[in-house]
């Protein structure tokens, strides 16, 4: 399953439920998660808050893509993707990447490609509230470049 | 209605996200599909009298295109920044 959401969310409980859900018991070995979460600081200043853009419906489809590439690649069960875009504050949780498989293996991996696929290409932008070392006043900056998981 | 009629009557979709949007000053625009025959051409076209500090990157009909990607009538056709999602 794949879900943009506009509210904020609590990955644990999005697992715990997903997995009930899938009505899957006693046929999954391995669940393999990544939970990404807001800093307060990067490059050195201080982050007050942030705005996650996204492009509506290339989105979607781009997941979907990769989700099916690690279906060819690996044996998996299942996979439940959640990222939030909108108004987000430091702590909050940004991404939800989870994969249910036999054997740790096939989990572990398909987790670790799908969220560096995404990282790298599904379309989402990070605007920053940010207050610099060297500064009093806020401002908003997009993030250039997401920088290499590998 | 003849096809190059319908052609006219059907613009392409010209999408811009994050910090384009700031540059360009709108959320996108329409061109006429006769003007283009390319991603590179589009690009052409609306990029003119704009500066741009980092790469672009381009979709039509929301999958990844090259600069030399056709492009026609309908399609949607999409430039942005290097993402930053995760």
């Amino acid at each position: 399953m794949i879900s943009i959401l506009e509210t904020a969310f609590d990955p644990w409980q999005s697992i715990a439920s997903y997995q009930q859900n899938m009505h899957k018991d006693g046929e999954y070995g391995a669940c393999a998660t990544f939970v990404g979460t807001m800093r307060d600081f990067n490059q050195g200043d201080t982050v007050n808050g942030m705005l996650l853009e996204h492009y509506p419906g290339m989105t979607e489809k781009h997941l979907e893509k990769i989700v099916v590439a690690a279906q060819n690649q690996w044996q998996l069960l299942d996979t439940l993707i959640i990222h939030r875009v909108g108004e987000l504050l430091p702590n909050d949780p940004i991404v939800l990447v989870a994969t249910w498989s036999v054997h740790r293996k096939d989990a572990f991996e398909a987790c670790r490609f799908i969220m560096e696929d995404l990282k790298s290409k599904a379309p989402f932008w990070k605007k920053e509230c940010v207050v610099e070392a060297d500064q009093q006043a806020q401002k908003n900056r997009w993030v250039e470049k997401n920088t290499s998981g590998y | 209605m003849t096809q190059s009629n319908n052609k006219k009557a059907m613009p392409i979709k010209v999408l811009y996200f994050a910090s384009l949007k700031e540059t360009f000053g709108c959320s996108g625009q329409q061109l006429s599909s006769d003007e283009v025959n390319t991603v590179g051409d589009v690009w052409n076209v609306v990029s003119a009298g704009h500066t741009f500090h980092q790469s672009v990157l381009h979709s039509v009909n929301q999958e990844y295109a090259e600069l030399d990607t056709p492009v026609k009538a309908g399609d949607e056709v999409a430039f942005f920044p290097p993402v930053t999602g995760g």
